[in-house]
């Protein structure tokens, strides 16, 4: 923590000027940007954000901060943003988990002058709306009705959505896309799985025992596939599912090796860490900002593409 | 005693209860004086190490204050609901519940905003009402009566969200409030007059729009201070306030000199559900909706704000005054962590060894006021 400091107070020391010319002045190293999340401790799929936000502040020589509030809520993360204003870093990378809650906050760093990136959670509209420069991430709702298409082709008639994050409303338009792309009606299909994995795999459990005519599952990240690819080789159905998934992590590799899981929805979350953080830092540099937004997925990892993915997962994938 | 035994005997021989102890001695056993000396510790500490970060600048502080503030409303209710000798664990579902019966109704029933407001004070108030009625009759532990209600509180909030709304997030309650009163009452700013004056005399920072960096007090900030300031007069100034500490100190003994103390543990009940359902009303107002993981965890927050603040787990002991310092010390170093740029991954580490410090602090400097107690 003291050397960290050290450098923190090194930082904020050397920005001075930069704070009073509200970012006027073109700038050399150590910039400092913050990384705000909506993502609660247990939520191990950020640890690849928080790895590319590493490699980023080292390739660019500046110092990023990651914050999430720990237990997901998200009016937390909102005075998370404020904090992250009052400390006037160079520029600030956020999530819009939900655009009501985080509206003002974001608006408030952007009215203070802070070039702001959103990423991952949110619409490139939303985005815009705030005055945010620009949207690094995957449309939500259209990954979930691509998964739903390749499901509908490979036959799948029924399904469950294993939502392990249902108080995020991205995570709810993904089951609804699934649903769409397959041109089922959501109704009961999404189950409310909570965090904890031995309640991932009994609830899983409990709702294919009691819907027997499931051919489909949707997973939305490795939460709620791990215990479910784990049921799946306890009662021996590993077949009987077209088994697709958000996201990777080792097991969910081994899943797509071992033919239990069909694809998986790659949305690249490296690139949603690292582009921002090497944007925002030619930004604050030379002044050059790409005009578009961008999309990082989705992208699907089968079969025949995993060997190079599972080296990586968990990691950089 | 240290008083002079020569007074004494000259006069009339008093009741030592009677006996007038100096000021200092007075001033040195009351519970917050723990607290007050941690909230000093952790300022000194956030001075040094967070100087030059922006935290005590005009926006840093409204930041930490805004989280002061919704603890403090939380924390009062259950610093007095502790003192009477009771927990209650009910509190963060409690937030979330009442949030969503302020949207759900708003938003899909159609009602005017206003009624939605009282109609959840009114919910929230039975459920506690029922809280302490459950406890006071059955007379098992109000931690597992509570634990029960915040199982069942966070339930139903799913449940009856997806059931009327078909989401866990109820948002644009702010489209339907319109200018209505409730939106300013909760969620406005007081003395934006003052705060321009402030930054037109350089006193706090301008934003390049010409706005000053803080636009005014937050509604939730004057809500803590008013309800911190009535919890206090009562628990300290009034009958009431007595029965709280019998209740809490000696159920028993109590009941025998003729206090009602069913009727107490009730009452504070319902207080700690009231002050959840204004901390639930500030949020939802400020943010225009709700959620069905909305307060998770912040009754722990709550508690440990009370006893960071001397309310003893056993009842029959603390203040709060104590709550409010216990709030701010929970609420700085909350934030303060943040400000100093210490690495994420250790963020609940320090969070927690904070905590540990200031609570032995406080700990330390009441056994030395006191001579152990």
């Amino acid at each position: 923590m003291g050397t960290q400091l050290k450098k923190l107070l090194a930082a904020a020391i050397a920005t001075l000027p930069l704070i009073a010319g509200y970012g006027t002045i073109a700038h050399a190293e150590g910039e400092h940007f913050v990384f705000v999340s909506h993502a609660p401790d247990t939520d191990s799929w950020w640890n690849v954000i928080k790895n590319a936000l590493k490699n980023a502040a080292a390739d660019t020589k500046t110092t990023v901060d990651y914050r999430n509030p720990p237990s997901g809520d998200i009016a937390d993360m909102a005075r998370i943003i404020q904090q992250a204003t009052a400390t006037n870093p160079d520029g600030i990378i956020t999530t819009i988990a939900d655009f009501n809650v985080l509206q003002s906050a974001i608006q408030g760093a952007i009215a203070k002058g802070i070039p702001v990136i959103t990423v991952n959670s949110g619409t490139a509209e939303q985005s815009k709306q705030l005055g945010a420069l620009m949207h690094i991430g995957q449309p939500e709702y259209d990954a979930g009705k691509g998964a739903g298409e390749r499901a509908k082709a490979a036959g799948v008639t029924d399904f469950v959505c294993v939502n392990h994050y249902i108080t995020n409303a991205a995570s709810v338009e993904r089951c609804q896309g699934y649903a769409d792309g397959l041109g089922v009606p959501l109704g009961d299909h999404m189950v409310d799985s909570t965090q904890d994995p031995t309640q991932v795999y009994n609830k899983v459990k409990a709702y294919l025992t009691s819907h027997t005519g499931t051919n489909g599952i949707l997973t939305l990240g490795p939460n709620s596939a791990e215990p479910t690819i784990k049921l799946l080789r306890d009662t021996g159905e590993t077949s009987k599912y077209n088994f697709i998934t958000f996201d990777l992590s080792a097991s969910i590799s081994k899943g797509i090796k071992d033919g239990i899981v069909e694809s998986a929805i790659d949305q690249q979350p490296y690139l949603q860490g690292y582009l921002p953080v090497v944007l925002l830092t030619q930004y604050v540099r030379y002044g050059v900002m790409p005009a578009n937004n961008i999309n990082t997925g989705p992208g699907f990892v089968t079969k025949d593409n995993i060997e190079m993915v599972e080296k990586l997962a968990g990691e950089y994938r | 005693m240290a008083e002079d035994p020569t007074v004494a005997t000259v006069a009339q021989p008093l009741d030592e209860r009677l006996q007038r102890q100096s000021g200092l001695r007075r001033l040195l056993s009351r519970p917050e004086l723990g607290a007050i000396a941690g909230t000093v510790l952790v300022f000194l500490f956030f001075g040094a190490t967070a100087h030059g970060t922006g935290m005590f600048a005009a926006d840093g502080i409204l930041n930490w204050m805004t989280v002061t503030a919704q603890l403090t409303i939380i924390a009062t209710g259950a610093a007095l609901l502790m003192v009477g000798g009771e927990f209650d664990l009910s509190v963060g579902s409690m937030i979330g519940f009442a949030g969503m019966m302020i949207a759900i109704p708003t938003v899909y029933f159609g009602w005017p905003i206003e009624i939605s407001v009282i109609f959840a004070f009114c919910g929230a108030l039975l459920i506690g009402f029922l809280n302490g009625l459950v406890v006071v009759r059955t007379r098992l532990p109000s931690f597992i009566v509570t634990l029960a209600s915040l199982y069942i509180l966070r339930g139903m909030t799913i449940a009856l969200s997806i059931l009327f709304a078909n989401r866990t997030i109820v948002s644009g309650v702010k489209n339907f409030a319109g200018d209505s009163f409730v939106v300013p009452l909760f969620s406005g700013k007081a003395f934006p007059g003052l705060f321009i004056w402030l930054a037109d005399a350089g006193i706090i920072g301008k934003l390049p729009n010409g706005q000053p960096s803080v636009q005014g007090v937050p509604a939730m900030v004057i809500w803590a201070f008013a309800i911190a300031l009535i919890g206090h007069i009562v628990l300290s100034r009034t009958r009431f306030g007595n029965w709280i500490f019998a209740a809490g100190g000696d159920a028993n003994a109590a009941r025998n000199v003729g206090v009602p103390v069913a009727r107490v543990k009730i009452v504070l009940f319902m207080v700690t559900a009231f002050c959840a359902t204004v901390y639930a009303t500030c949020q939802v107002m400020e943010f225009g909706s709700a959620a069905a993981d909305r307060g998770v965890l912040k009754e722990f927050e709550a508690i440990i704000a009370a006893v960071i603040g001397g309310c003893l787990l056993t009842g029959g002991y603390g203040s709060v005054v104590g709550a409010f310092f216990g709030a701010l010390i929970f609420g700085v170093v909350q934030m303060g962590i943040l400000f100093t740029g210490a690495p994420n991954d250790w963020f609940q580490v320090f969070l927690g060894l904070m905590l540990l410090t200031a609570v032995l602090f406080n700990n330390y400097i009441r056994r030395r006021a006191t001579g152990e107690r």
